[in-house]
């Protein structure tokens, strides 16, 4: 039997990632950000993305060798409130792919949990994979202190 | 049947240290095939990070050769097993999570559509006629006298009636086709559209309510003159037939309508309701 901890990378707590924002922000110097936790929504519950879209989609994040988390639909996880939610609200930069902007934070916010300001919502429903998968993926800002 | 419960299982797609990486196409097989039957997948691998681990237990997926590791959490929490899938195709690692499942219930994805307004409280003022608009509970009034979703479930599918009533567009149904209903932007043409075809449709006696937000005297006269409960259920029912008409709403909302003596009563309660939470405004 192997143990494993909240530091095994399944587990990537959040206070790890965030603290290199806050300690740069006394840096005078600029600073690589934290790469932006990345979330693919899978619109599963209702064929309103379209498809190949977001199988293109799915599949640049899975050419890549990046971590992500994916979710089958966030709608059904608004309707009961999943504190999933609240975990990925609360995860620091993130980025988002899955419709409307607006759509996506009024769930989070109905639900309870709203996203940071800063969430980046790429909306499956009007751009192109290319588009969107080079925005997931892009490095992150450089940010003076 | 419906479960507000979330997701009982949170799947890990493990290609770290002691896995071997699975192709890419497998790799995207393997996830839409999971996440199309309503699971959550974490793809771990390098760079961004994935999200804090809940309280929800692990299935770590990968392809161990034949040895998936047994792993505990250090701090007894979650429980954690690990299935090897080398050589697996996608349906038979699918029925390898199903069995890792069990008996906990799921929603799944062609068996129920998430429907139910979203609301955008950058545009809400807080006019409550979707309060008084909607015959199904949709909607109530919260502690702080704010318009809110509160009955997700007494929505009817495919029926966004509500979201044409209201004054500032603020009623979004994410599921919906056409915009601005689906929460696409709104230009200031479409949302002068859309209170022309309120000012139309109420109909409902949806200025009801605006009275009461405007709190003014003549307001309040105007209202008490102008609407009878029989007219006023009268004009709704035209303005769900003509919806219905339009093909804007399912026709079976129009079947599943209470009663007339439970509309009025509905109507009573919502308005109650509604001049409670403005007056306290």
């Amino acid at each position: 039997m192997r143990i494993i901890t909240a530091h095994h990378p399944f587990f990537h707590p959040v206070a790890q990632r965030t603290n290199c924002r806050d300690t740069a922000t006394s840096s005078t110097t600029p600073f690589l950000s934290t790469p932006a936790t990345i979330l693919y929504c899978r619109c599963a519950y209702a064929q309103v993305v379209p498809s190949g879209v977001k199988n293109d989609v799915l599949q640049k994040l899975c050419d890549s060798d990046t971590s992500f988390e994916t979710v089958s639909d966030l709608c059904e996880m608004a309707a009961h409130r999943d504190p999933r939610l609240q975990a990925i609200a609360s995860c620091g930069s993130l980025r988002i792919a899955a419709c409307f902007p607006r759509a996506v934070k009024g769930l989070f916010q109905q639900a309870g949990f709203p996203l940071p300001a800063d969430t980046e919502i790429l909306n499956m429903r009007t751009q192109s994979a290319q588009e969107i998968a080079d925005a997931l993926l892009g490095a992150p800002a450089l940010t003076a202190a | 049947m419906i479960t507000h419960t979330h997701r009982p299982l949170r799947v890990v797609l493990y290609e770290g240290s002691g896995s071997i990486q699975l192709p890419a196409e497998s790799r995207a097989k393997v996830m839409m095939a999971l996440l199309d039957k309503g699971y959550t997948v974490t793809r771990s691998g390098l760079g961004a990070p994935a999200m804090p681990h809940d309280e929800r237990n692990l299935l770590v997926l990968g392809a161990f050769e034949g040895k998936a590791p047994a792993l505990e959490d250090a701090t007894g929490k979650i429980s954690i097993d690990t299935c090897d899938i080398t050589g697996l195709e996608p349906d038979a690692i699918l029925a390898l999570v199903d069995k890792s499942r069990g008996e906990k219930t799921m929603n799944e994805p062609g068996k129920w559509k998430p429907w139910f307004p979203v609301i955008d409280y950058s545009r809400c003022t807080n006019c409550m006629q979707c309060l008084s608009f909607c015959l199904f509970d949709v909607y109530g009034v919260s502690d702080d006298n704010k318009i809110q979703v509160q009955n997700n479930d007494n929505c009817k599918t495919n029926c966004p009636a509500c979201s044409r009533v209201c004054p500032e567009v603020a009623i979004m149904f994410p599921k919906y086709q056409a915009g601005p209903i689906n929460g696409d932007e709104i230009n200031e043409n479409e949302a002068g559209r859309e209170k022309i075809k309120v000012d139309i449709s109420s109909l409902l006696g949806g200025d009801i309510y605006s009275a009461l937000k405007d709190r003014s005297a003549a307001a309040k006269s105007r209202f008490s003159k102008e609407r009878s409960p029989d007219k006023a259920l009268d004009e709704r029912k035209k303005c769900l037939t003509k919806l219905v008409g339009d093909g804007f709403i399912p026709a079976d909302v129009l079947a599943s309508l209470p009663s007339t003596e439970e509309i009025l009563k509905k109507a009573v309660i919502a308005k109650a309701k509604a001049a409670a939470a403005l007056a306290a405004q």
